[in-house]
């Protein structure tokens, strides 16, 4: 079965993350596709270069990064959240004269729009911290 | 393809931007001709309230936005009703006219003929 997640929780401030995390985890080790991870609302905290957790906590933008490399999985950040959130890959720092740019490698920036079209491709569209 | 998708919003519309959030990721779907429900559920149904006043806390006001979803097709939305009464309110307090106030078997069953549910 073809699956997306969306993920509007930040990391270590909610659960969804995390659970979002294992979630797609069990379902590509159970060998269904993942077709896309879109983060949303807070959830755009994930894909920051720059969170640096305690050695002893979960690295969820690592984790996601790993998940990524091995299954080939789409970790879209929706641009409009990431932008107030102050989180912007080199063209978005440029083009707002920003002094840094710290979306993490592997992460994409992207509209709405591929949300929409998750829902269109996908058997299962589950949603973490609504 | 055009899918059947239900927008579930269950929290009230200020305070947190969950509602607005709800209502750009509506606005694109709806740009996407998809097929869209939108469902007010819970303290939802507050984002519906006639004489929404954000300017004094520097909020753009939902409520001046809501009623432009028929000129973007959005022309199924939907109110649950228990949730209303809960809350003292009646449809007269709606700033919507055409919506459609749904028990909790009807809720049930529009739930069922979606192929995705977006929950916010």
């Amino acid at each position: 079965m073809k699956f997306a997640i969306a993920v509007h929780g930040a990391p270590h401030t909610s659960q969804a993350s995390a659970s979002a995390y294992r979630f797609a985890r069990a379902l590509l080790d159970e060998g269904h596709e993942l077709y896309r991870v879109f983060f949303y609302r807070d959830g755009v905290h994930n894909g920051s270069a720059l969170a640096a957790p305690p050695q002893d906590e979960q690295d969820l933008t690592a984790d996601w990064q790993t998940l990524a490399r091995t299954h080939n999985v789409d970790l879209l950040v929706c641009i409009a959240a990431a932008l107030r959130r102050g989180i912007l890959n080199a063209d978005e720092a440029e083009r707002y004269a920003k002094p840094a740019a710290n979306l993490a490698q592997g992460f994409e920036l992207g509209g709405l729009g591929q949300l929409v079209d998750a829902a269109v491709h996908v058997d299962r569209l589950i949603t973490f911290g609504a | 393809m055009r899918r059947q998708l239900l927008f579930i919003n269950r929290h009230s519309p200020y305070g947190e931007s969950v509602a607005r959030d709800a209502l750009d990721a509506v606005m694109t779907a709806a740009a996407y001709d998809q097929h869209i429900s939108l469902l007010f559920l819970d303290d939802g149904v507050f984002q519906l309230l006639v004489g929404q006043a954000p300017g004094s806390i520097a909020q753009k006001s939902l409520g001046a936005s809501l009623p432009a979803l028929p000129l973007y097709e959005v022309e199924d939305i939907y109110v649950h009703l228990g949730s209303l009464q809960a809350r003292g309110l009646s449809p007269e307090d709606l700033i919507l006219e055409s919506v459609t106030l749904l028990d909790d078997a009807a809720v049930q069953a529009l739930r069922a003929r979606q192929d995705h549910i977006l929950s916010f």
